[in-house]
Protein backbone atom coordinates (compact mmCIF):
# COMPACT_ATOMS: atom_id res chain seq x y z
CA UNK A 1 0.00 0.00 0.00
CA UNK A 2 1.07 3.44 -0.68
CA UNK A 3 0.61 6.39 1.24
CA UNK A 4 0.98 10.05 0.10
CA UNK A 5 2.41 11.97 3.11
CA UNK A 6 3.77 15.31 1.54
CA UNK A 7 5.48 16.36 5.48
CA UNK A 8 8.12 18.40 6.19
CA UNK A 9 11.28 17.32 7.41
CA UNK A 10 12.53 19.97 9.44
CA UNK A 11 8.60 21.41 10.38
CA UNK A 12 8.84 20.66 14.05
CA UNK A 13 11.91 22.34 14.55
CA UNK A 14 10.62 25.25 12.17
CA UNK A 15 7.89 25.76 14.73
CA UNK A 16 10.07 25.61 17.86
CA UNK A 17 12.43 28.59 16.48
CA UNK A 18 9.28 30.16 15.40
CA UNK A 19 8.72 29.91 19.13
CA UNK A 20 12.15 31.22 20.32
CA UNK A 21 12.13 33.92 17.87
CA UNK A 22 8.50 35.20 18.86
CA UNK A 23 9.65 35.20 22.42
CA UNK A 24 12.66 37.25 22.06
CA UNK A 25 11.33 39.58 19.59
CA UNK A 26 8.67 40.23 22.14
CA UNK A 27 11.41 41.54 24.36
CA UNK A 28 12.93 43.65 21.75
CA UNK A 29 16.26 41.43 22.07
CA UNK A 30 18.32 41.00 18.32
CA UNK A 31 19.23 37.51 18.07
CA UNK A 32 22.11 36.64 15.82
CA UNK A 33 23.03 32.72 14.93
CA UNK A 34 26.98 33.33 14.03
CA UNK A 35 28.50 30.43 11.80
CA UNK A 36 31.38 28.95 10.16
CA UNK A 37 34.15 26.54 10.58
CA UNK A 38 35.98 25.44 13.21
CA UNK A 39 38.71 27.71 13.45
CA UNK A 40 37.74 30.77 11.24
CA UNK A 41 37.43 32.84 14.12
CA UNK A 42 33.96 32.74 15.47
CA UNK A 43 35.11 33.25 18.88
CA UNK A 44 37.72 35.63 18.43
CA UNK A 45 35.01 38.00 16.29
CA UNK A 46 32.44 37.47 19.38
CA UNK A 47 35.59 38.29 21.91
CA UNK A 48 36.52 41.32 20.18
CA UNK A 49 32.53 42.41 19.55
CA UNK A 50 31.58 41.92 23.56
CA UNK A 51 35.00 44.33 24.42
CA UNK A 52 33.76 46.77 22.34
CA UNK A 53 30.09 47.00 22.61
CA UNK A 54 29.46 45.70 26.34
CA UNK A 55 28.89 49.18 27.70
CA UNK A 56 26.37 50.39 24.98
CA UNK A 57 24.28 47.03 24.38
CA UNK A 58 23.39 44.39 26.97
CA UNK A 59 25.08 40.86 25.11
CA UNK A 60 24.62 37.75 26.30
CA UNK A 61 26.00 34.55 24.14
CA UNK A 62 24.84 30.99 23.97
CA UNK A 63 27.86 28.70 22.70
CA UNK A 64 27.59 25.57 21.24
CA UNK A 65 29.95 23.04 21.17
CA UNK A 66 30.55 19.46 20.60
CA UNK A 67 31.65 18.10 24.09
CA UNK A 68 34.33 20.95 25.78
CA UNK A 69 33.32 24.63 27.24
CA UNK A 70 36.71 26.41 25.87
CA UNK A 71 34.88 28.84 23.59
CA UNK A 72 32.40 29.81 26.59
CA UNK A 73 35.29 29.76 28.77
CA UNK A 74 36.78 32.72 26.65
CA UNK A 75 33.35 34.51 26.68
CA UNK A 76 32.95 34.23 30.01
CA UNK A 77 36.41 36.39 30.98
CA UNK A 78 34.39 39.69 29.36
CA UNK A 79 31.87 40.03 32.21
CA UNK A 80 28.63 38.73 29.99
CA UNK A 81 26.32 36.50 30.68
CA UNK A 82 27.38 32.80 28.73
CA UNK A 83 25.21 29.51 28.65
CA UNK A 84 27.07 26.39 27.03
CA UNK A 85 25.23 24.09 25.16
CA UNK A 86 26.55 20.53 24.63
CA UNK A 87 25.50 19.00 21.26
CA UNK A 88 27.28 15.59 22.35
CA UNK A 89 28.50 14.90 19.09
CA UNK A 90 25.54 16.61 17.44
CA UNK A 91 27.21 19.01 14.71
CA UNK A 92 24.87 21.69 15.01
CA UNK A 93 22.80 23.53 17.55
CA UNK A 94 18.88 22.98 17.04
CA UNK A 95 15.62 25.21 17.96
CA UNK A 96 14.87 22.67 20.93
CA UNK A 97 18.68 23.16 22.30
CA UNK A 98 17.78 26.84 22.29
CA UNK A 99 14.24 26.74 23.92
CA UNK A 100 15.72 24.67 26.72
CA UNK A 101 17.67 27.56 28.09
CA UNK A 102 16.35 29.99 27.42
CA UNK A 103 15.04 30.32 31.16
CA UNK A 104 18.32 30.93 32.21
CA UNK A 105 18.95 33.84 31.00
CA UNK A 106 17.41 37.69 32.26
CA UNK A 107 16.01 38.30 28.81
CA UNK A 108 14.24 41.55 30.58
CA UNK A 109 17.96 42.78 30.63
CA UNK A 110 18.89 41.99 26.83
CA UNK A 111 19.41 43.63 23.63
CA UNK A 112 20.97 41.24 22.07
CA UNK A 113 22.00 37.29 22.16
CA UNK A 114 24.75 35.68 20.02
CA UNK A 115 24.18 32.20 19.53
CA UNK A 116 27.49 30.87 18.75
CA UNK A 117 26.54 27.80 16.21
CA UNK A 118 28.37 24.37 15.80
CA UNK A 119 31.76 25.01 13.89
CA UNK A 120 30.74 23.50 10.85
CA UNK A 121 29.91 24.91 7.10
CA UNK A 122 27.13 21.78 6.30
CA UNK A 123 24.15 21.01 8.67
CA UNK A 124 23.85 24.72 10.73
CA UNK A 125 22.67 26.08 7.76
CA UNK A 126 19.07 24.05 7.35
CA UNK A 127 18.09 24.56 11.41
CA UNK A 128 16.80 27.65 12.37
CA UNK A 129 17.10 28.09 15.82
CA UNK A 130 15.24 31.37 16.28
CA UNK A 131 17.31 34.01 14.98
CA UNK A 132 16.94 37.33 13.24
CA UNK A 133 19.91 36.47 11.22
CA UNK A 134 22.87 34.45 10.26
CA UNK A 135 25.84 35.42 10.04
CA UNK A 136 28.79 33.31 8.36
CA UNK A 137 32.26 33.95 9.14
CA UNK A 138 35.12 32.70 6.62
CA UNK A 139 38.44 32.85 6.90
CA UNK A 140 40.88 33.69 4.52
CA UNK A 141 43.20 30.83 5.36
CA UNK A 142 39.71 28.22 4.06
CA UNK A 143 40.00 29.25 0.69
CA UNK A 144 38.05 31.63 -1.99
CA UNK A 145 36.39 28.15 -3.22
CA UNK A 146 34.27 27.50 -0.19
CA UNK A 147 30.81 29.35 -1.21
CA UNK A 148 30.26 27.44 -4.03
CA UNK A 149 30.97 24.08 -1.96
CA UNK A 150 29.01 25.21 1.29
CA UNK A 151 26.54 27.02 -0.75
CA UNK A 152 23.39 27.31 1.91
CA UNK A 153 25.48 28.85 4.21
CA UNK A 154 26.57 31.72 2.30
CA UNK A 155 23.17 31.99 0.81
CA UNK A 156 21.26 31.88 4.46
CA UNK A 157 23.28 34.56 5.68
CA UNK A 158 22.34 38.35 6.17
CA UNK A 159 26.23 39.20 6.09
CA UNK A 160 29.17 37.23 5.56
CA UNK A 161 32.47 38.30 7.80
CA UNK A 162 35.58 37.86 5.87
CA UNK A 163 37.84 37.08 8.79
CA UNK A 164 42.14 36.88 8.65
CA UNK A 165 42.64 39.45 6.49
CA UNK A 166 45.91 40.44 7.46
CA UNK A 167 47.17 37.01 6.73
CA UNK A 168 46.25 37.86 2.91
CA UNK A 169 49.81 38.46 1.84
CA UNK A 170 50.88 35.41 2.58
CA UNK A 171 47.97 33.20 0.93
CA UNK A 172 47.13 32.40 -2.59
CA UNK A 173 43.50 33.42 -1.59
CA UNK A 174 41.72 35.34 -4.13
CA UNK A 175 39.81 38.02 -2.87
CA UNK A 176 37.63 38.84 -5.85
CA UNK A 177 36.84 35.88 -6.71
CA UNK A 178 35.31 35.02 -3.13
CA UNK A 179 33.53 38.80 -3.37
CA UNK A 180 31.67 37.30 -7.32
CA UNK A 181 31.10 33.94 -5.54
CA UNK A 182 29.18 35.34 -2.42
CA UNK A 183 27.43 38.31 -3.81
CA UNK A 184 26.45 35.95 -6.94
CA UNK A 185 24.98 33.67 -4.55
CA UNK A 186 23.65 36.13 -2.09
CA UNK A 187 23.16 39.49 -4.21
CA UNK A 188 21.98 41.45 -0.96
CA UNK A 189 24.80 40.21 1.54
CA UNK A 190 26.18 42.36 3.89
CA UNK A 191 30.62 41.87 3.03
CA UNK A 192 32.42 42.62 6.06
CA UNK A 193 35.91 42.00 6.09
CA UNK A 194 37.76 42.02 9.01
CA UNK A 195 40.93 40.81 10.85
CA UNK A 196 40.14 40.15 14.54
CA UNK A 197 44.15 39.95 14.95
CA UNK A 198 44.82 43.76 14.35
CA UNK A 199 41.13 45.28 14.59
CA UNK A 200 41.30 45.98 11.17
CA UNK A 201 37.50 46.70 9.45
CA UNK A 202 35.72 45.93 12.57
CA UNK A 203 34.24 49.36 13.14
CA UNK A 204 32.20 48.73 10.04
CA UNK A 205 31.12 45.35 11.87
CA UNK A 206 30.16 46.89 15.01
CA UNK A 207 27.92 49.52 13.20
CA UNK A 208 25.92 46.69 11.33
CA UNK A 209 25.82 44.93 14.27
CA UNK A 210 24.73 48.17 16.26
CA UNK A 211 22.68 49.46 13.68
CA UNK A 212 20.65 45.95 13.58
CA UNK A 213 20.21 45.99 17.20
CA UNK A 214 18.67 49.28 17.43
CA UNK A 215 16.09 48.37 14.61
CA UNK A 216 14.93 45.54 16.57
CA UNK A 217 14.67 47.83 19.53
CA UNK A 218 12.17 50.49 17.20
CA UNK A 219 10.14 47.57 15.44
CA UNK A 220 9.26 46.72 19.42
CA UNK A 221 8.56 49.96 20.43
CA UNK A 222 6.32 50.73 17.18
CA UNK A 223 4.31 47.18 17.85
CA UNK A 224 3.79 48.53 21.29
CA UNK A 225 2.26 51.60 20.17
CA UNK A 226 0.18 49.70 17.88
CA UNK A 227 -1.82 47.70 20.51
CA UNK B 1 21.59 12.26 12.12
CA UNK B 2 18.74 14.73 12.98
CA UNK B 3 17.57 14.83 9.35
CA UNK B 4 17.11 10.69 9.15
CA UNK B 5 15.42 11.16 13.11
CA UNK B 6 12.56 13.36 11.55
CA UNK B 7 12.43 10.93 8.47
CA UNK B 8 11.74 7.83 10.83
CA UNK B 9 9.25 9.74 12.84
CA UNK B 10 7.04 10.93 10.13
CA UNK B 11 7.21 7.57 8.84
CA UNK B 12 6.69 5.85 12.27
CA UNK B 13 3.83 8.06 12.78
CA UNK B 14 2.41 7.54 9.12
CA UNK B 15 2.53 4.01 9.57
CA UNK B 16 1.13 3.93 12.62
CA UNK B 17 -1.71 6.19 11.78
CA UNK B 18 -2.93 3.84 8.71
CA UNK B 19 -2.58 0.51 10.77
CA UNK B 20 0.48 -0.52 8.85
CA UNK B 21 3.19 -2.85 10.28
CA UNK B 22 5.90 -2.62 7.91
CA UNK B 23 7.45 0.31 6.22
CA UNK B 24 9.17 -1.16 2.98
CA UNK B 25 9.87 2.25 1.38
CA UNK B 26 10.57 6.03 1.84
CA UNK B 27 10.43 8.12 -0.66
CA UNK B 28 11.78 12.17 -0.25
CA UNK B 29 11.67 14.39 -1.54
CA UNK B 30 15.29 16.41 -1.56
CA UNK B 31 16.37 19.92 -2.88
CA UNK B 32 19.14 20.64 -4.69
CA UNK B 33 19.83 23.59 -2.46
CA UNK B 34 20.18 21.54 1.06
CA UNK B 35 23.48 19.97 2.55
CA UNK B 36 21.70 16.64 2.33
CA UNK B 37 24.25 13.93 1.00
CA UNK B 38 22.24 10.87 0.28
CA UNK B 39 24.47 8.01 1.21
CA UNK B 40 25.14 9.57 5.00
CA UNK B 41 21.44 10.05 4.77
CA UNK B 42 20.61 6.34 4.27
CA UNK B 43 23.45 5.56 6.78
CA UNK B 44 22.11 7.75 9.53
CA UNK B 45 18.40 5.98 8.37
CA UNK B 46 19.54 2.85 8.40
CA UNK B 47 21.10 2.52 12.06
CA UNK B 48 18.13 4.59 13.43
CA UNK B 49 15.40 2.48 11.73
CA UNK B 50 16.89 -0.74 13.41
CA UNK B 51 13.87 -2.62 15.81
CA UNK B 52 11.43 -0.64 14.46
CA UNK B 53 8.67 -1.05 11.74
CA UNK B 54 10.83 0.83 9.03
CA UNK B 55 14.00 -1.59 9.80
CA UNK B 56 15.46 -2.70 6.58
CA UNK B 57 13.11 -0.40 4.26
CA UNK B 58 14.50 1.59 1.34
CA UNK B 59 15.57 5.24 1.06
CA UNK B 60 14.72 6.52 -2.24
CA UNK B 61 15.29 10.13 -2.68
CA UNK B 62 14.32 12.56 -5.76
CA UNK B 63 16.60 15.29 -6.54
CA UNK B 64 14.31 18.55 -6.76
CA UNK B 65 16.60 21.15 -9.71
CA UNK B 66 17.30 24.56 -7.92
CA UNK B 67 15.11 26.82 -10.39
CA UNK B 68 13.92 30.58 -9.25
CA UNK B 69 11.95 33.18 -10.42
CA UNK B 70 12.44 37.25 -11.18
CA UNK B 71 10.41 39.71 -9.18
CA UNK B 72 11.10 42.17 -11.70
CA UNK B 73 10.57 40.90 -14.97
CA UNK B 74 8.63 37.36 -14.23
CA UNK B 75 10.55 34.91 -15.89
CA UNK B 76 11.27 31.82 -14.36
CA UNK B 77 14.45 29.84 -15.04
CA UNK B 78 17.11 26.72 -14.12
CA UNK B 79 19.64 28.54 -11.29
CA UNK B 80 23.13 27.36 -12.80
CA UNK B 81 26.49 27.93 -10.16
CA UNK B 82 24.26 29.10 -7.74
CA UNK B 83 23.63 32.45 -9.95
CA UNK B 84 20.73 34.34 -8.10
CA UNK B 85 20.53 36.84 -11.29
CA UNK B 86 17.38 36.50 -13.78
CA UNK B 87 19.13 36.21 -17.03
CA UNK B 88 16.80 37.73 -18.82
CA UNK B 89 16.93 41.19 -17.23
CA UNK B 90 19.99 40.57 -14.55
CA UNK B 91 17.86 41.62 -11.62
CA UNK B 92 19.14 40.33 -8.17
CA UNK B 93 15.34 40.24 -7.15
CA UNK B 94 15.46 36.53 -7.40
CA UNK B 95 13.04 34.15 -5.60
CA UNK B 96 13.59 30.05 -5.13
CA UNK B 97 10.68 28.67 -6.86
CA UNK B 98 12.14 24.91 -5.93
CA UNK B 99 15.25 23.02 -4.39
CA UNK B 100 14.94 24.22 -0.95
CA UNK B 101 12.40 20.54 -0.74
CA UNK B 102 13.08 18.12 2.88
CA UNK B 103 9.97 16.40 2.73
CA UNK B 104 8.72 12.93 2.69
CA UNK B 105 6.31 12.54 0.12
CA UNK B 106 5.14 8.92 0.14
CA UNK B 107 5.20 5.75 2.02
CA UNK B 108 5.10 1.91 0.89
CA UNK B 109 4.06 -0.12 3.99
CA UNK B 110 2.01 -3.70 4.23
Amino acid sequence: MEIKVMANILDKNDQIANHVHHRLSGQGIFVLNLMGSPGSGKTSLLEQTIAALKEEIHIAVIEGDLFTSKDAERIEGHGVPVIQINTGGGCHLDADMVQSVLDRLDLDKLDLIVIENVGNLVCPAEFNIGEDVKVTVLSITEGEDKPLKYPLIFKQASAVVLNKTDLLPYTSFNMQAAVEDITSLNPHVTLLPVSCRTGEGLTVWYDWLKEQVAAKKQLKAVNAACK
Amino acid sequence: MAIAQGILDIALNTAAQNDATKILRVSLLVGQLTEIEPASLRFCFTALAADTPAAGAELEVTVVPLTGRCRDCGGEFAIDHYRFYCPECNSAAVEILSGRELKVEHLEVE
